[in-house]
């Protein structure tokens, strides 16, 4: 009785929706819609049968496939990590748990030039880090593990963030149970507490994936842009603007967009299915 | 048998040796995301701090007396300001619209607006460059009127306003959602009008979630680097923002200014993203804030 009059009430109250509505979506398309359009409209106005071939040379594919494997291989850090480390801030209570809290977001909030500027000073030949991974005869900065490195640290707050708040919400009782049932920590992290964080985890992936596949700040300066071994997509398209070709430009740009966009939608695909099965379970 | 179950010591004692809950303290399981973080983000953080002072505070202090950080420094604010305006406008809008009226397609409208967050923001400055650049229609128009968008404060401003356009509407659309429209719809039988519900009900209420998204959108929009470097043309002293200063200062091998200048950027940025946390825990005791912003 009262819900459905709760809907009747609803429907006629609020005034105003054309045009809230109207606004909302004329600001949305002029701001963001309509420029992503115009990259692929550029696109498919370019000589496809010079930019065809262009598409597939060895520098392209060699910066694609980099892109893509130093995405996949931080995120794939971050989420093992930050899964680690949302546990840690959820469920551990001390000191200086505060501190890890706010590190945790520094990459969020520090700007990725500065970033970029000390990951490459940090793991450069004369950083800190850098010397005496060098003297142990490993190479960072001007390598893909370097970007790599990067990634994973833009990548690191999605992670965490993504997972702590469903693992805040889990009942203790779940964990209490089961190591009153004799399970210790690790067999209780693994076999109770994980199952019911894989959507969330899926979730961080796919957000931390999606900020390393077009991270450009703080790249730049570690990975030296070296063509065929340490250019990433979104340099390449850098690369088109300073020749001004622009057509280039949007056609790389538009691939950059289509395979992000299927490679993330894959993923929330998957997360649906696991989450409706978590539901139903 | 219960109470023996319900004893951990005895409950354990056959099984798996039991070194986690024995362990002194509970920051030993701790140690290594510590390290982890430590390493990852710690060291970083440090490097700016030391390479900005490692030659003094003088030598430090002394990149803010050019004109050409200067400028960069009051370029970057006015973007900012103008666009956490835009964005916190827009943010309220979608909001609103979102969370209290009934339309089909409203998933895709999120979407949309969600969009940017998986865009990379060279191709962001690019979508602006290739809308307004000079040889885009709509381009052209505006410089036929004597506005010049790319290459100038307007292309800067939009390509800001697109990399952080998310971020307001977000946060705001999840509080507004969660809220429901109960208040509203008690605030309108009683005769107020829409923009007075907004005023009186709406915000007041929800002032704490507003400001969380506003906080996050203001200092991403002061630290972007990659959309603008594509429309900004870096003319030095018109067109060059503090993070592409950075940049140009770093690859002259200038490192002291270059990192005095991102320690400052970044104090400024932790500091708005640290005031952010402090307004998301204000809004979530006095009320349901949104759990994940």
């Amino acid at each position: 009785m009262r819900r459905s009059l709760g809907l009747i009430v609803s429907r006629d109250v609020v005034p105003g929706r054309t045009l809230a509505l109207g606004t909302t979506i004329a600001l949305a398309t002029l701001a963001v819609l309509m420029p992503l359009a115009v990259v692929v409209l550029v696109a498919t106005t370019a000589d496809w049968r010079t930019l065809g071939p262009e598409l597939i040379s060895p520098r392209m594919t060699a910066a694609f496939r980099l892109t893509f494997g130093a995405s996949l291989a931080a995120a794939l850090l971050d989420v093992v990590c930050g899964t680690y480390i949302a546990w840690v801030l959820v469920r551990r209570r001390f000191t200086g748990i505060a501190l890890l809290d706010a590190l945790v977001d520094v990459p969020l909030a520090i700007p990725t030039a500065v970033a970029g500027i000390a990951l490459a000073t940090l793991y450069g030949a004369h950083g800190w880090a850098g010397a005496f991974l060098e003297a142990h005869g490993l190479h960072v900065a001007y390598t893909p593990l370097g970007i790599g490195i990067a990634l994973a640290f833009v990548g690191l707050p999605f992670a965490v963030r993504a997972v702590a708040p469903v693992l805040a919400a889990l009942p203790k009782e779940y964990e209490e149970a089961a190591k009153s049932l004799g399970a210790n920590q690790a067999i209780t992290f693994a076999r109770v507490v994980l199952p019911q964080l894989v959507p969330a985890i899926l979730a961080g992936f796919a957000l931390a994936l999606a900020r390393g596949l077009g991270e450009y700040g703080s790249v730049l300066f570690i990975s030296g842009n070296l063509p065929l071994r340490t250019e990433i997509a979104p340099l390449l398209i850098m690369a088109k603007l300073e020749e001004y070709d622009y057509q280039g430009a949007a056609a790389i740009a538009t691939v950059l967009l289509l395979s992000s966009f299927s490679l993330l939608l894959a993923i929330a695909a998957l997360q649906r299915r696991l989450t409706a099965r978590s539901v139903r379970a | 048998m219960i109470v023996e179950v319900s004893r951990p010591a005895t409950a354990t004692a056959g099984m798996a040796p039991a070194t986690a809950r024995t362990a002194p303290a509970n920051a030993l399981p701790a140690l290594p995301a510590f390290a982890f973080v430590a390493v990852l983000v710690g060291l970083p953080l440090a490097t700016v701090f030391y390479e900005a002072f490692r030659s003094g505070l003088a030598a430090a202090a002394s990149v803010f007396s050019e004109p050409y950080a200067q400028s960069a420094i009051v370029l970057t604010l006015e973007v900012a300001a103008t666009t956490v305006t835009v964005n916190t406008l827009f943010g309220v809008l979608a909001a609103w619209t979102i969370a209290k009226y009934r339309f089909p397609g409203k998933a895709w409208l999120i979407a949309a607006i969600d969009l940017p967050l998986t865009v990379s923001p060279v191709v962001a400055g690019l979508a602006i460059l290739l809308t307004f650049g000079p040889h885009a229609p709509l381009g052209a128009w505006f410089i036929a009127h004597g506005v010049h968008v790319v290459f100038a404060f307007p292309g800067i401003v939009l390509a800001t306003i697109f990399v952080t356009f998310p971020y307001v509407a977000r946060t705001y659309t999840t509080y507004l959602l969660e809220q429901g429209r109960e208040l509203e719809e008690a605030a309108l039988s009683l005769g107020a009008s829409v923009w007075q519900t907004l005023r009186k009900v709406t915000l007041p209420s929800s002032r704490w979630a507003l400001l969380t998204g506003v906080l996050l959108c203001n200092a991403r929009a002061m630290g972007e680097f990659g959309a603008v470097s594509v429309v900004s043309g870096r003319i030095r002293g018109l067109t060059d923002t503090v993070p592409l200063h950075v940049e140009i200062l770093y690859n002259e091998d200038a490192f002291v200014g270059a990192f005095a200048l991102s320690a400052a950027l970044a104090t400024l940025t932790m500091a708005f993203s640290a005031l952010r946390t402090v307004a998301e825990r204000r809004g979530q005791s006095e009320g349901a804030a949104p759990k994940n912003p």
